[in-house]
């Protein structure tokens, strides 16, 4: 994985909440694994016509967005299907940064394996980004989303934020360690749940 | 602690576990199938090439495949992915491969309970986001994406944040014509799709303990559809008697502790419960059947891990009998177990003479795969667990989602209809 470095990108303002992964990578998509090349499945149905040319009005069809880094949008984003695909076609596509009130749990949990960075903020800063806002600066190492007349401040975990910023999956993480996991399950007891 | 804390506690080597902790987990079983399988052989394949030793799996006992989205195989792009998770299962030596024209084969959910392969207060993630189905069985069941099972496969655990648990009280029993697919789409439409994010939704009370064990696996099937972590319902001697006779053995109740604590209580009365459907095109959209009794539909559906247990299929066949469907219905019974079953107790002739038509055990059309899309405008009403847009075929076809009783009673009349009002 790529270390995440310091965004400043147009943003592609797409309010809509629940989003569900159905949407992000239609079901004819998942008989496919290779891991790249997925962007060009993302959001397909809302995205192309029947005969496969570009619905005009959507808006990853407008020019002004095509080389957008960071998708805005609202509550809920990614839910349904665990598919990591739905990631994976975001981040093929040229997403690395997801901001939205609220997400599903397993797709949030799923951007971090791939170095898409999804920042939970709040419905209220969301607005503000949708009525003034057409860049932002995403600065993952200060936690700050910094555009014109917006400086916020987001949460994350600091486990994954290092992950994120040195470019570590958790399973090349671990199994750096995995002398010592060996080690700590030989001596570790696990008490029954049943006593 | 409540029944998911006394679990993820005793998983994780601790006394004690509350909200909002991280822990690593031991996991007790791990479930990969013909859509996540192939996912997670790529993630093998990208970590070999960094160096990482993925020759063996941490346990490969633990683990089981099914083969259910794209099967029998629906064009070669899924055959060839069958073939990769048959090559997966024999390098690794997972012995419980239950494949398609081979013996016992179904959906992957449906397989965890007719198998009888995991046990109450076992943890238990699957590669799919309806493992939370086998929370009914007493066990922490939840899904993960590819990569986190390949962590999973490899190094036999996880971490989790402990969530908070939502308990939901069903007092007394659901009346007749009403299933449990009327009662967590009520609960879904009452606290939305997000309404669980990250938290455990529990059922308990009265009307959960006489509630069989097919239905309660219909509520934790789709407490997924309310965003939530996993969904369980304390194991007691139903869930016993029901997974010894398929097999299990050393079994235990489990229960949570008196003094446990929920961070909310939904309470429920059986009685005020009227059979729902939800509309297009989400499972939170919910109305009373009666409300919508004038839609008129181009086919009936009775098929998925939620929809197409034995206990869906009879009470299908109840309304079917005698009858005939006026609307496209099939019928796909989740796992070969449950369709034999059917076959001895004459289900599927009932289904037959009704005029409808019987599939093999599939995924099928509930997530749009194939055996009964949906065409542009189709209205399709549906015993399955989501009705996105597109998500059963083309994307402006309409899923209405509704229990076996209210899908067949709808394809007698061609129109979406309350079972009560059926002549």
């Amino acid at each position: 994985m790529e270390k995440f470095k310091k965004i400043i990108s147009v943003i592609t303002p797409f309010d809509k909440a629940n989003v569900d992964t159905d949407q992000i990578v239609p079901k004819q998509f998942l008989k496919l694994i290779q891991k790249v090349g997925f962007g060009k499945y993302l959001f397909y149905n809302w995205r192309f016509e029947s005969d496969g040319s570009p619905k005009k009005d959507f808006i990853l069809n407008q020019s002004n967005y095509s080389n957008s880094k960071i998708l805005v949008t609202n509550e809920n984003f990614g839910c349904g299907s665990s598919r990591e695909h739905a990631v994976w076609a975001l981040k093929d596509y040229g997403f690395s940064v997801i901001i939205a009130p609220s997400f599903a749990d397993i797709f949030y949990s799923n951007c971090f394996k791939n170095g898409v960075l999804p920042i939970e903020i709040s419905r209220n800063i969301v607005e503000r980004i949708f009525a003034d806002i057409t860049e932002l600066e995403i600065d993952l190492e200060n936690q700050t989303i910094t555009g014109n007349n917006i400086q916020e401040h987001f949460d994350i975990q600091s486990d994954k934020k290092r992950r994120l910023l040195e470019g570590l999956d958790d399973i090349a993480l671990t199994m750096q360690s995995k002398n010592a996991i060996d080690v700590f399950e030989k001596n570790s007891n696990t008490p029954s749940i049943f006593n | 602690m409540n029944i998911t804390e006394k679990i993820l506690a005793r998983a994780s080597g601790r006394s004690n576990v509350a909200p909002d902790d991280v822990i690593f987990v031991n996991v007790d079983k791990i479930m990969l199938h013909d859509v996540s399988g192939p996912g997670v052989i790529k993630v093998f394949d990208k970590l070999a090439n960094q160096g990482i030793d993925t020759s063996k799996l941490h346990d490969a006992s633990k683990v089981w495949v099914a083969e259910d989205h794209f099967v029998p195989t629906a064009e070669k792009i899924s055959a060839e992915n069958i073939v990769k998770l048959s090559e997966f299962t024999k390098k690794y030596g997972i012995k419980k491969h239950f494949k398609y024209g081979l013996g016992q084969y179904g959906i992957c959910h449906t397989l965890s309970h007719e198998e009888a392969l995991v046990s109450p207060g076992e943890v238990y993630v699957g590669g799919d986001s309806h493992t939370n189905t086998t929370g009914a069985l007493g066990a922490f069941a939840c899904g993960l994406g590819h990569t986190d099972i390949a962590y999973v496969l490899l190094n036999g655990e996880i971490w989790f944040k402990v969530p908070e648990t939502l308990y939901f009280k069903l007092n007394g029993k659901l009346p007749e014509h009403v299933m449990a697919k009327d009662f967590i789409l009520k609960i879904i439409g009452d606290i939305g799709t997000d309404g669980g994010s990250y938290n455990t939704m529990q059922f308990g009370g009265s009307g959960i303990d006489q509630m069989s064990i097919e239905s309660r696996l219909t509520l934790t099937n789709m407490t997924t559809e309310a965003g939530a972590k996993n969904g369980i319902i304390e194991a007691d001697k139903k869930t016993i008697d029901y997974l010894e006779q398929r097999g299990a053995t050393d079994l235990h109740e489990i229960k949570s502790d008196d003094d446990a604590e929920y961070s909310k209580i939904f309470e429920y009365e059986a009685s005020e419960i009227e059979p729902i459907v939800a509309k297009p095109f989400s499972p939170e959209n919910i109305t009373s059947v009666r409300e919508v009794s004038s839609i008129e539909l181009d086919k009936a559906y009775i098929g998925s891990c939620t929809g197409a247990k034995y206990e869906d299929l009879l009470a299908a066949a109840k309304i079917l009998k005698g009858r005939k469907v006026k609307i496209r219905t099939e019928v796909l019974p989740a796992a070969i177990s449950i369709y034999k079953k059917a076959i001895q107790n004459g289900l599927l002739q009932i289904f037959i003479d009704a005029g409808a038509m019987v599939g093999p055990p599939t995924c099928g059309a509930c997530c749009g795969a194939h055996m009964g899309v949906l065409a542009k405008d189709e209205i399709c009403i549906s015993t399955t667990n989501r009705n996105f847009p597109g998500r059963m075929g083309h994307v402006d076809s309409q899923t209405y989602l509704a229990s076996p009783l209210v899908a067949a009673a709808s394809a007698v009349t061609g129109k979406i209809t309350d079972p009560r009002d059926l002549n």
